[in-house]
């Protein structure tokens, strides 16, 4: 009698807790279902086909081993489009979060009319790659674009900016740090006006200077802000396509031919999925590493408040 | 009205150590039963578990008659009131109130005027229509006191529900819960760290330490026999002075701290057989000495802090390797670093076996009476 | 602060602004000018005149594509919010076996960047036969990790004790997430809703490849059509479109920015 109500009480309390989890598995499971259908499965398939010899329908056709890889690893076009990347990468980088930190540093003034200002740097958040590319695409215009005609009314040479392989780059990078600037400037921000004001005001009470408070209290405490923007922007760069499609289409000779971009052309405009596959693989790691790198060296910055 | 009984209820998280153990308790219909202890004590765990909020992992709960243990929160007859009042922030005053009874099918016009009568019983009426954030911390404290008795479920729970207001105000509500439960005859378990709430609230209260039982009892029957010395040192403010004394059976008297004797009159010569005692005594049992006071047990000691209250004054000085404390009625001028003699009578001070922790003898001369409109001190 | 350096920062801030918005501010002029005021390099239209904006319309079904991008961003937002607040539910109110592992699951999807899954997605969305449609361009992005964080690190700002009251008042899980959970979260709702809407309304590359055709078509898309068939000749109207097409992202931003900075960085930082 004793034995069976307590095996009914343990099955009970089995019974109980399985009903927890299968309660939130019935609210995980939209998303489950979604991540393994949308992101899961698809970067194992990706996996599978860098593999392989595709047919048009992006099936496997003849298993080639890491033969993909070394082609690409041999192609000039690819380790053109890698170094493209990585250029790409350190122009747009640094000078967008030293931008965008420079903006939200006097933008966290407290001064008349502040709201209209941070409204404006922060405007580029609501633009699209397409609407922000077609509006430099004209400002990088040879003849009537805005550029050429200041470096004219200056005296100086006119310069082809998205026809010219080596001011290319440079013109899209340009274009993609104005980009992301209402971005970070809007995180950086946030960041910045979430520092205690007493630390400044103690800082004032011994006689600190705006340098010295922007060296040893708002850098510091802005870190992990910081770390995660950058972060932010890496990935960001890594996965640039809409510029490229619009302003160079990855031209000239193949100078802006940044990976997404040319994942892009090997898959849906040459039908090579297995390569594009493989180049794919290669985004999926570089985004990794950017990732491994931020949970390592970010989480231990963060300063809970 | 129900009662609430608990047999040899434990709790433990990871199966191996037990966070509350062997509770054993009736809580009778309509009482006041205040659990109180330090902070950690399992306290709060307990009521939880009473709530049906944590899992209750040995021993059985019964509600009224029947068993609890696996009974839902909503099926537990109780309501509850939290420490932080848990008020839903999008909801109005009134609705939170009547949010209960929404759940529970009541219909509108019965829902409204149950709200109606709370909230005319505490004070509300005006605030109906406010979100919980536009109310003082004293407004809010109500209406989670609203919330819990307009469902009129025969148990009340309520987990430190003054503890985040000001002392004026705490004492006001004191009172004003004690009416309360007292109008309605519900059976009411008040969880508290505060030992002044305890004794002024409690019709009786349990006092819980390391998860453990300590005394259960009417608050003032624990005052004067504390059952252990963790109990004598917990109830009462300032708390019941404790030092080491050890008895002497030739002479029939206590040294206490290696520095004043008392002796131990022939009725209580047994008391000699404990050798290694702790001596307690209340603040206000340590009087001054007067000429009369006999030499032995005068003492004179030297006051390291003094705080003159008004209507009292506090002083504390060395015994032994203890800060003990002494509070005398009334205004002193005393300074600190004043030698003040003191007396302390045998029939006012507590002994405890020092092994067991027991309670060996309590003090007994405490109590005042008034016999024949008279007076007796 | 001192007046030289009220003088200096206004001047920072003037000049920043300027240089900032100063594409907008072209592309806004020049969508009111004629061909040969922009051949001449000026910056004041003679007169503000809508010609432009029409002749926009007629060119491209823009109407059609504001609409498809209307419903597309806003089913992207409403899935997102009920996919991404149930989840965020589940991690913060309910406790079970395996949540840490779920929540790891999660939160490694983030470093799956959405370029290098796109080749399976794309022959996934043909197989459902889900090109050219409403589903194929919202429902891949339902379930979003960051959504996730997001209103999970909300619902952990609401006491616990909120929960128990309601068990203890006999409300159901459900009723519980309804009634209590989701109207006391409105702001980070309002956050993450914005957030969606303003990433797909911008969004360029998933509906380059699964629209072939006008009939889902979102206006970034009609950007580049509109880009390549007007080479360099009519820039107004191109500009025009740039305008028809930022307006609404800008006043959604306009209006949340402050909601949605503080929104994001708790999302992202905490």
């Amino acid at each position: 009698m004793k034995e069976s109500s307590v095996s009914l009480l343990a099955k009970s309390s089995i019974w109980k807790k399985s009903l927890n989890a299968r309660t939130a598995l019935l609210y995980l499971f939209p998303s489950i279902l979604l991540f393994s259908v949308f992101v899961f499965y698809p970067m194992f398939r990706t996996i599978y086909l860098s593999f392989f010899l595709t047919d048009q329908h992006g099936s496997a056709a003849l298993f080639v081993g890491l033969e993909n890889y070394t082609y690409l690893l041999e192609s000039q076009a690819f380790r053109n489009s890698i170094k493209a990347t990585i250029l790409f990468v350190l122009y747009t980088v640094p000078a967008g979060v030293i931008l965008a930190l420079f903006l939200a540093l006097i933008a966290n003034e407290k001064l008349r009319g502040i709201g209209f200002f941070r409204t404006i740097y922060s405007s580029t958040m609501g633009i699209s790659v397409a609407a922000s590319s077609v509006v430099w695409l004209f400002l990088f215009h040879p003849s009537v674009g805005m550029f050429n005609r200041f470096l004219s009314l200056m005296n100086l040479p006119e310069v082809q900016w998205l026809l010219d392989p080596d001011w290319a780059l440079l013109s899209v990078s340009i274009s993609t740090i104005w980009l992301n600037t209402g971005f970070s400037f809007l995180i950086l921000l946030g960041g910045l006006q979430n520092i205690d004001g007493y630390l400044y005001e103690s800082a004032k009470i011994d006689g600190a200077g705006y340098w010295y408070q922007l060296r040893r209290i708002t850098i510091p405490m802005l870190s992990p802000t910081l770390f995660f923007i950058i972060t932010i922007s890496l990935i960001n760069a890594f996965q640039s396509f809409g510029q490229i499609d619009i302003l160079t289409k990855g031209g000239p000779s193949q100078a802006t031919n940044l990976i997404v971009y040319s994942i892009y052309r090997e898959a849906f405009v040459n039908y090579q999925f297995g390569t594009a596959s493989a180049q794919a693989v290669f985004l999926f790691l570089c985004i990794l590493i950017v990732t491994i790198l931020q949970f390592k060296f970010g989480e231990r910055k963060v300063h809970y408040q | 009205m129900k009662k609430v009984e608990l047999l040899n209820v434990s709790k433990t998280y990871d199966k191996k150590t037990e966070v509350i153990s062997n509770i054993n308790v009736t809580i009778e219909p309509g009482e006041f039963f205040v659990l109180v202890g330090p902070s950690g004590c399992g306290k709060s765990t307990m009521l939880r578990m009473i709530a049906g909020l944590e899992d209750i992992t040995g021993g059985i709960l019964r509600i009224g008659e029947k068993e609890a243990n696996h009974l839902p929160p909503s099926k537990r007859d109780i309501s509850m009131v939290f420490q932080n009042y848990a008020l839903y922030p999008h909801l109005t005053v009134m609705e939170n109130i009547v949010f209960g009874l929404h759940v529970k099918k009541i219909p509108k016009l019965e829902r409204k005027t149950r709200c109606n009568d709370v909230a005319a019983m505490l004070g509300l009426s005006e605030y109906l229509n406010r979100k919980p954030r536009e109310l003082s911390g004293g407004q809010r404290q109500r209406v989670a006191l609203a919330r819990a008795i307009v469902n009129e479920a025969p148990i009340c729970l309520m987990d430190e529900p003054l503890s985040n207001l000001d002392a004026k105000l705490r004492a006001h509500m004191r009172s004003e819960i004690r009416q309360i439960q007292r109008r309605l005859g519900i059976t009411m378990i008040y969880v508290t760290h505060d030992q002044v709430e305890a004794m002024t609230m409690g019709d009786r209260i349990m006092i819980l330490h390391d998860g453990k039982i300590q005394q259960i009892g009417k608050p003032i029957d624990i005052y004067n026999h504390p059952a252990n010395p963790f109990v004598a040192t917990f109830i009462g403010s300032p708390p019941m002075n404790i030092a080491e004394g050890v008895m002497n059976e030739m002479q029939s008297e206590i040294l206490i701290a290696d520095i004043c004797k008392i002796k131990i009159p022939d009725e209580d010569s047994r008391l000699l057989q404990t050798k290694q005692v702790l001596v307690g005594i209340r603040p206000e049992h340590i009087k001054a000495a007067s000429k009369e006071t006999s030499h032995e047990s005068r003492m004179v000691v030297e006051a390291i802090n003094v705080e003159i209250l008004g209507n009292e004054t506090i002083f504390s000085f060395k015994v032994g390797g203890h800060e003990w404390m002494a509070k005398w009625n009334g205004q002193w001028r005393l300074q600190v670093g004043d030698r003040i003699p003191i007396q302390m009578k045998y029939e006012s001070i507590c002994l405890f076996d020092r092994k067991t922790n027991e309670r060996i003898k309590a003090p007994t001369d405490i109590e005042n009476f008034i016999l024949d409109k008279e007076v007796f001190l | 602060m001192s007046f030289p350096k009220k003088i200096v920062f206004y001047f920072l801030l003037l000049f920043s602004a300027f240089l900032l918005f100063f594409p907008v501010m072209y592309a806004f002029m020049i969508s009111f000018m004629t061909g040969g005021e922009i051949m001449q390099g000026k910056f004041f239209p003679q007169t503000f005149t809508f010609d432009n904006y029409f002749r926009v319309f007629e060119r491209l079904p823009l109407m059609k594509y504001l609409i498809n991008s209307f419903v597309v961003s806003a089913g992207v937002m409403i899935g997102q919010l009920i996919v991404c607040s149930m989840a965020a539910y589940a991690f913060v109110f309910i406790s079970f076996k395996g949540r840490d592992f779920i929540f790891f699951l999660f939160i490694s999807t983030m470093m799956i960047p959405w370029e290098a899954t796109m080749i399976p997605n794309f022959f996934t969305i043909q197989k459902l036969d889900w090109t050219n449609t409403y589903q194929g361009l919202t429902v891949p992005f339902f379930a979003l990790a960051f959504g996730t964080f997001l209103l999970r690190q909300h619902f952990k700002t609401i006491p616990k004790e909120l929960f128990e009251a309601s068990q203890i008042a006999g409300l159901s899980r459900f009723a519980f997430f309804w009634r209590v959970i989701l109207p006391v979260s409105k702001t980070s709702l309002v956050t993450l809703g914005a957030y969606g809407f303003l990433t797909t309304w911008n969004m360029y590359l998933w509906p380059l490849l699964v629209t072939n055709n006008d009939q889902v078509r979102t206006v970034q898309i009609g950007l580049k059509q509109l880009q390549s068939q007007e080479v360099a000749t009519e820039w107004g109207v191109v500009m025009a479109g740039v305008i028809v097409v930022i307006i609404p992202t800008l006043l959604l931003l306009f209006i949340g920015q402050k909601q949605l900075q503080k929104g994001l960085t708790q999302g992202a930082l905490k």
